[in-house]
């Protein structure tokens, strides 16, 4: 499937924009593009052509490039080299606020919203409407009621945006965006946070939109969003454009060629073709007894509220279980539980056996716990520290001499894991903060399954990462899988669980609603689990 | 290439433009009040680094602030705040005079220095200890804590020094307790003598120490390492196995352990004797110390000889300009230092990381 190119499309390298002029049609048309931070270079001679009327998805790996040139295009950056033109006019380095004016509106990754005012006052917000001295209320409910009708949005501008789900919070973001009259819709990474069917809805709004004559750009690195929802795309790896095709006539294996430089095996983003992948190892290597088990475990977030409530579960040596859901349900209290970053309520953990229900982090981590968490930003790496240091970060124990740390031994460590998976650049004294987010996670990969474990916890374990280190990681805990290793993934992606999973469990509402057969867990099943919805006849395994 | 240029410009950047605008502020100042600035700032040198006495005057000067200089950065490097070094500094003092009046004065002399300089790192310790607690424990602010425990310790050291009746302590119609009978260090007018008439003791070779012990333990050792991380990301800190409140203690400890050491210098080194407000304001430089120093103990080192120098200078110009003018040069620094230090730049970047994510 990974062998013809795209017909009749600029592939490769053929489609750098060197010396090209833009075309006129073009609404947005990015050449030269050259940005630097510090030691990354972010942009060099990025180019983007977008036609008005379409839904352009500019995709990429981690780091290749995409949000520095989209926040180039709505004035939060200015480059170093290069030229913009919005609508004919040349617009290089201007301001935010220049390009709202000019109907460019970007919709964040994190949103930008005030939880404890309503839609209306979070829409109008920076430009209310005046009675006197005071806000017009009433006014800006019908201004926002109006543009919300005029776009097919059904919302009631008089909620509180803390009391709305992800996706509505997400439409408020997009319909704020609208009301400052934007015509060109950047959207960084929209589905990140969305369950399927929120997903679905996305797709619909953005279709009215391009139906209604506006122009929408997607950054994203799903490869089944960008078939499904854009009509042209742009492929961006280190920083250059490398590839403009149009969906109609690009395959997944194309795409995903031009974003890695190279073939990749497609198992992320094709769930449904399960064609040679074997779920679970030979019956000797799964262990009967269970390495992990919890049992009615209750954990509870900052304000005391309840969220994980009477979560049980086991995992065997030599099997993986996958835990599904809609993020903020739970699944972080649950890992972080289970870890000893956050004290449980009620309930046990036991490893192997014993019972660490208790135990502080690194009693936990000499029992055989290893765990790569979800935010390696916060938790996962201390992103001053050089890779070195953080390759040791959790076991900084064992690598003591009698005169302190052992540089020697850290240094040997650093270069073992380094080459054992693949970080780059191989330099161990740089900051962990200079390498891209798929080698940053790679670091966290290598520390944590790099050395003796019992028990892995992986949560959201290639979140932000390119394909090419996606594939990789998989491969590693498939590897572990096999070797006898008992794993818990937890992740967003239901196509991630699918492709790696022996179970699937859901969590919901700070449950675990569902845990089903791999055979028993297919992505409509699971999808209607996540939405708190039942299915009518789901067999439990 | 680019990481180690930038790594230069993250350290040196900070203490040279608030050199040069120190300079220009300086110009500014003494033009003000009439007279040349090449004449004001050369008696400044020949005052401080141009004879053996001011020169010595400085280096007494430079080793209280490397102590409490040490004590910030120490704090800093855990992601604490400790602004008591005043009381912490006076605290070792007192702790000093006091363990030099219990020995008897037949102590040998090397004896009589380690325990005397014992009791300044342990009482010092202890000051920060508890503010090291209240952090861990009940999340009570170490800048709040800190600030307060200044006017305790002070309040308290002020109480048993002037109301004490008790003749063994104090000297009547004084603020200062009798003299030590063991512990003192000689000066280096004892020992080279064109120091002579210079309160530069042999302090300055247990501040360096000090500083070298210091470095070690930050990027030699285990806890060293766990303590900047806790500063550095305490998530991640804590997802290391670190027991992060237990670094808090540990670190506003040391810390105050550093500050307490200082008193050495004073009560040990030169006057041998507690007095009240023995070395007010050095506390508090220290913050300005190892921010200028960039939290690195070579950097205190240097920092502390820099401001030290401005102090004994401003004696040295009290002829020409008001001798406040080095207070205010002192200020400019601080507030240049303050602008373009990379903690503060480390905010700027994170918000610019927020953009780029």
């Amino acid at each position: 499937m990974n062998a013809e190119r795209g017909s009749g499309v600029g592939t490769g390298d053929s489609a750098d924009a060197h010396g090209q002029s833009p075309s006129p049609s073009a609404v947005v048309s990015m050449y030269g593009i050259e940005k630097r931070f510090g030691a990354v270079q972010a942009n060099r001679g990025a180019s983007l052509e977008v036609a008005a009327g379409e839904i352009h998805a500019l995709v990429g790996e981690n780091g290749a490039g995409k949000s520095t040139l989209m926040h180039i295009l709505s004035g939060l950056l200015a480059p170093d080299a290069g030229t913009v033109r919005v609508d004919g006019t040349t617009v290089t380095g201007w301001s935010t606020s220049d390009a709202i004016r000019a109907g460019v509106g970007m919709v964040h990754q994190h949103f930008m919203l005030v939880p404890t005012l309503t839609i209306a006052d979070n829409v109008v917000l920076g430009r209310e409407p005046r009675r006197g001295m005071a806000m017009d209320v009433a006014r800006a409910q019908r201004d926002v009621t109006e543009v919300a009708t005029r776009y097919g949005f059904s919302i009631d501008a008089r909620r509180r945006v803390g009391d709305l789900s992800v996706g509505e919070a997400q439409r408020v973001e997009i319909l704020k965006a609208l009301f400052r009259g934007a015509q060109i819709l950047i959207l960084d990474e929209p589905t990140a946070v969305l369950s399927p069917p929120e997903v679905q809805e996305l797709w619909r709004v953005l279709r009215a939109l391009r139906d209604g004559g506006g122009t929408i750009i997607l950054i994203t690195h799903k490869l089944d969003e960008v078939i499904e929802i854009s009509d042209r795309i742009t492929v961006m790896r280190h920083g250059q454009t490398v590839a403009r095709m149009d969906t109609p006539t690009a395959t997944p294996a194309d795409i995903a060629r031009a974003m890695v430089g190279r073939d990749v095996l497609l198992t992320v983003g094709h769930p449904s073709s399960g064609a040679g992948r074997v779920h679970g190892p030979e019956a000797s290597v799964r262990s009967a007894a269970p390495r992990l088990t919890v049992v009615d475990l209750e954990v509870a977030g900052a304000h005391h509220e309840r969220r994980v409530h009477g979560v049980s579960f086991t995992v065997a040596g030599g099997e993986i279980v996958g835990i599904a859901g809609v993020e903020g349900n739970g699944q972080t209290e649950l890992v972080e539980a289970i870890a000893g970053l956050r004290a449980a309520r009620a309930g046990r953990i036991l490893l192997g056996g014993r019972d660490i229900t208790t135990l502080p982090v690194r009693d936990r981590a000499s029992l055989g716990l290893a765990h790569v968490p979800e935010d390696r930003h916060r938790r996962g790496l201390v992103l001053d520290y050089s890779v070195a240091d953080n390759l040791i970060l959790g076991r900084q124990h064992a690598f003591v001499s009698h005169l302190g740390l052992d540089r020697a031994r850290i240094a040997q460590n650093a270069r073992a894991r380094i080459e054992q998976f693949d970080i780059r650049p191989t330099d161990p004294s740089l900051p962990a903060r200079a390498l891209s987010g798929g080698n940053q996670q790679k670091i966290v990969v290598a520390r944590e399954m790099g050395g003796e474990f019992t028990v892995l916890l992986a949560a959201q374990p290639t979140r932000g990462v390119d394909v090419g280190a996606i594939e990789f990681i998989h491969a590693q805990l498939r590897a572990s899988r096999d070797a006898g290793k008992a794993i818990l993934l937890v992740s967003a992606e239901l196509s991630e669980v699918l492709a790696l999973a022996d179970r699937v469990g859901v969590m919901s509402g700070g449950r675990l609603v569902a845990l089903l057969s791999r055979d028993a867990a297919t992505m409509d099943v699971l999808g209607l689990w996540m939405t708190g919805a039942a299915p009518p006849a789901a067999g439990a395994a | 290439m680019d990481a180690l240029r930038e790594r230069v410009a993250d350290t040196l950047l900070p203490p040279v433009v608030a050199l040069l605008v120190a300079l220009v502020a300086g110009d500014v100042l003494i033009l003000s009040v009439g007279q040349s600035p090449v004449e004001v700032y050369a008696l400044l040198l020949r005052g401080t680094w141009g004879n053996a006495y001011g020169f010595g005057q400085v280096l007494y000067k430079t080793t209280t602030l490397i102590c409490t200089g040490l004590c910030v950065s120490v704090g800093l490097r855990a992601g604490l705040f400790n602004i008591g070094g005043e009381g912490q500094l006076a605290a070792g003092g007192f702790a000093a005079a006091l363990a030099g009046l219990a020995l008897p004065a037949s102590t040998p002399a090397p004896l009589g220095i380690l325990v005397c300089t014992a009791a300044a790192v342990i009482a010092g310790g202890i000051t920060g200890w508890v503010p090291g607690v209240l952090r861990a424990r009940f999340g009570a602010h170490e800048v709040i804590t800190t600030i307060m425990l200044n006017f305790i310790i002070l309040a308290l050291l002020n109480w048993a020094i002037s109301s004490a009746d008790g003749g063994a302590l104090r000297v009547p119609e004084t603020l200062h307790t009798r003299a030590i009978r063991a512990g003192a260090l000689p000066r280096f007018g004892d020992l080279i003598p064109a120091f002579h008439g210079s309160a530069a003791n042999l302090s300055l070779l247990i501040a360096l120490i000090a500083a070298a012990a210091a470095w070690w333990y930050f990027f030699r050792t285990r806890a060293g390492y766990d303590l900047r991380a806790v500063g550095l990301q305490p998530d991640a800190a804590e997802y290391g196995g670190v027991n992060v409140g237990a670094v808090w203690v540990r670190a506003m400890t040391i810390s105050a352990a550093l500050a307490g050491l200082g008193g050495i210098n004073f009560v040990l080194g030169y006057k041998h004797y507690y007095e009240d407000g023995f070395a007010t304001g050095a506390g508090f430089l220290g913050i300005a110390v190892a921010l200028v120093g960039r939290n690195t103990p070579l950097g205190v080192g240097l920092a502390s000889l820099f401001f030290a120098t401005l102090s004994q200078g401003g004696l040295a110009i009290n002829a020409l300009v008001p001798k406040t003018m080095v207070d205010v040069l002192q200020g400019v620094v601080i507030l240049a230092v303050a602008a373009s230090a990379p903690e503060v730049r480390r905010v700027l970047r994170r918000r610019k990381r927020i953009a780029t994510a």
